[in-house]
């Protein structure tokens, strides 16, 4: 009689190449963002930007399914996902350092980073904006008979928006191929779920809309890939949308111009204990897919690609003024 | 940018000075001192300040009650501000961004503007949106707009646009003082800059215009920032002896029209300049009101309209820079149209 696996759910479910390649990508997340933060310190990047250290189970554990032909519809705090559903992090700091060899040819900058071509359809400056879209994008998949499936990210905040509940209903209502996942991190801004939220978590919003949904555990980065392999198994099969709450909590400011007034010290440090990729790391190496070396090697890896990208991104061509006025149409 | 307030020659020196978000919050405080059915509603408003730090420390003061944190919900909480304005509160909502109007149009458009005039004048709706606006900031496309002139298609509404410290204090006791929903688009370039604020209660009229620079040779219509960048540019033009006359709009609807006619009649050329995108603007009406009027006799020049390129904002600095006008910009273009190059 063979033993139950009693594995952790990814150590069971992906190759071990998948698994270092995701924990690869999860250092490069962490990476990038202190990159970008440094960058802005230096002046290289204008504007505010919102990032995602604390977040990157959340983020990456949601994409382990996906293909190109995936797709994901991304929030303003969306480097992790960027990365999580493959970009290149050049491009990335490109875009940031206004570029025209960013994503966004130096268009949109941090708060709508996207990689159209990889099938993410881009963060959002407006909070909930991609909860709609998200739903258009699977019923494109549903109508045109594909079986990609659509994640829409969004915070614990954009749960307030009528745009949550409508995307909500018309997903049920359509049965289409979308998984909503929420990261909760506890605040929008500086407004705490208790306060603003009338249910405890955000996943019992489900209810209302007849489709399942889950709270986990955030920064357990299997905790999260079994979630969303049910719900991608859902929506692939026909059977319609899912919710899935990611519990997590930013280590940063909301953005450049938060003093933290609003949450103590305290709070910051217990969860920094609860770090997710020290957490994967470790998990890794208990179940002998990595030793301590290669996870070095791992993470020295990743922040090379991150000084590569900062240079090629500081070596790249601006747009050109004369082109302001590019893209707002279709070119002929 | 120079803390250009009011008609130099008229200022005595040592008057107390206050930034422009200083002013706006001294207004929100008098007017909760005064009155008791003021509240703020807005979100991160409280212990975070706002996310411009304009109502900084007023939770302290007034308590969570009256300065309440609004989940993000920009619908239905501008909605809940226009139900408790018309039974008996005086709200003052603050968007975070003016862009973020664009999620309540329907209350703001639909409900607020029209709930007098529907119900046959037996309601009033003395609400009053906070908007921060303008590019500048590097935030890209959804958070640099500049929409006030949609608001002035809009028959019910007022809609001011103060450009200097004592304006953003006096305007905002002047919309409290409004039985009529009234949308302040504060610009965000502006939150800093220093000026002369009289102490105590005043109310900015609504509906007027003012000279902030007499000229002869050109009149210059310009609110909100674009009236710094237009007297910078009108100073640089003495150079070459151009002497332009510099008006600030500062109130979009209802427009006063006397104001601007009356220089025009004087100059004979009329430039306007605003940062909304130019087609469909501020500068369209304003030049329509001229050439529908008497005034129009007197233009010995094309009107000439300076706005936004037409593009959203970009995030790139520099072609944020080159999108809308600067003071450059103003300068040229009004050298060209004194020189009828136009
Ligand atoms: C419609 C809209 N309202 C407000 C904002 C300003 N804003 C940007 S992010 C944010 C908080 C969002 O909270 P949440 O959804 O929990 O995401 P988190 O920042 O925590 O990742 C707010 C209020 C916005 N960008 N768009
Ligand atoms: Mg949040």
């Amino acid at each position: 009689m063979t033993q139950p696996d009693n594995r952790p759910f990814a150590i069971r479910t992906y190759a071990p190449d998948q698994l270092r390649e995701a924990l690869k990508r999860m250092y490069l997340i962490r990476r990038f963002e202190e990159g970008a933060e440094d960058s802005y310190m230096r002046g290289l990047i204008h504007g505010t930007m919102h990032l995602s250290i604390g977040q990157e189970a959340s983020a990456m554990a949601s994409c382990m399914e996906l293909t190109d032909d995936d797709k994901i519809t991304s929030t303003h705090r969306g480097h992790g996902h960027c990365i999580a559903k493959g970009a290149e992090v050049g491009r990335m700091f490109a875009e940031f350092f206004g570029k025209e060899t960013g994503y966004c040819h130096g268009r949109g900058g941090s708060m709508h980073i996207a990689d159209v071509k990889t099938g993410n359809l881009g963060a959002n400056g407006i909070v909930g904006g991609g909860l709609p879209i998200a739903v258009g994008a699977a019923l494109s998949a549903k109508r045109l008979g594909k079986s990609d499936v659509t994640i829409c990210f969004f915070g614990d905040g954009a749960n307030n928006e009528g745009a949550f509940h409508e995307a909500l209903n018309m997903a049920s209502v359509w049965k289409l191929p979308v998984v909503f996942i929420c990261e909760n991190n506890g605040y929008g801004m500086s407004t705490s779920i208790a306060r603003s939220t009338s249910v405890k978590h955000i996943a019992d919003r489900a209810v209302a809309y007849s489709m399942p949904g889950v709270t986990v555990d955030g920064n357990d980065f299997s905790a999260v890939a079994e979630a969303v392999h049910h719900a991608v198994a859902r929506a692939r099969a026909g059977e319609g949308p899912s919710l899935v709450e990611n519990l997590t909590y930013r280590w940063r400011g909301h953005s450049k111009s938060d003093r933290n007034r609003y949450r103590t010290k305290e709070e910051i440090e217990e969860w920094m204990t609860r770090d997710p990729i020290a957490r994967f790391r470790a998990e890794l190496i208990a179940h002998g897919v990595l030793d301590e070396a290669s996870a070095d090697a791992i993470e020295a890896a990743a922040i090379a690609d991150m000084e590569a990208g900062i240079e090629f991104a500081k070596a790249s061509p601006a747009p050109s003024i004369s082109d302001v006025t590019r893209y707002v149409y279709a070119e002929n | 940018m120079n803390a250009m307030t009011d008609k130099p020659s008229s200022q005595p020196q040592n008057l107390r000075t206050l930034s422009y978000s200083e002013a706006i919050r001294e207004a929100m405080a008098i007017a909760m001192e005064a009155d008791p059915t003021v509240i703020l509603m807005g979100e991160d408003i409280g212990v975070y300040g706002g996310a411009f730090q304009v109502t900084l420390d007023l939770v302290d003061r007034f308590g969570t009650d009256r300065v309440m944190d609004t989940p993000i919900s920009e619908l239905g909480g501008a909605g809940v501000a226009v139900g408790a304005a018309l039974t008996g509160l005086k709200p003052i909502f603050e968007f975070q961004f003016s862009d973020f109007a664009m999620l309540a149009m329907e209350q703001i458009v639909n409900q607020a503007a029209k709930l007098r005039y529907m119900l046959g004048g037996e309601a009033s709706v003395p609400v009053v949106f906070r908007l921060p606006a303008g590019s500048g900031t590097g935030a890209a496309a959804q958070h640099s707009q500049s929409i006030e002139a949609w608001f002035g298609h809009v028959p019910g509404l007022k809609v001011l646009q103060p450009a200097t410290p004592e304006d953003a204090k006096g305007m905002l006791l002047a919309a409290l003082a409004d039985p009529d929903p009234v949308m302040i688009f504060e610009h965000k370039l502006l939150y800093k800059m220093k000026g002369h604020v009289p102490e105590g209660s005043y109310l900015t009229p609504v509906g007027k215009a003012l000279v902030r620079r007499e000229g002869t040779d050109v009149t210059i219509v310009a609110g909100s920032i674009m009236l710094h960048r237009a007297l910078e540019a009108a100073e640089q033009l003495t150079k070459d002896g151009i002497n332009a006359e510099v008006i600030d709009l500062r109130c979009i609807r209802p427009i006063d029209h006397e104001t601007i006619l009356a220089s025009v009649r004087k100059t004979g050329k009329l430039m306007v300049v605003y940062e909304g995108v130019k087609a469909f603007g501020v500068g369209a009406e304003i030049s329509a009101m001229v050439a529908e009027s008497d005034a129009f006799d007197f233009l010995d020049a094309p009107i000439l309209r300076l706005g936004a390129a037409d593009a959203p904002v970009p995030y790139n600095p520099d072609l944020e820079r080159a999108s809308v006008p600067q003071v450059d910009s103003i300068e040229a273009a009004a050298r060209r149209l004194t020189r009828r190059e136009v």
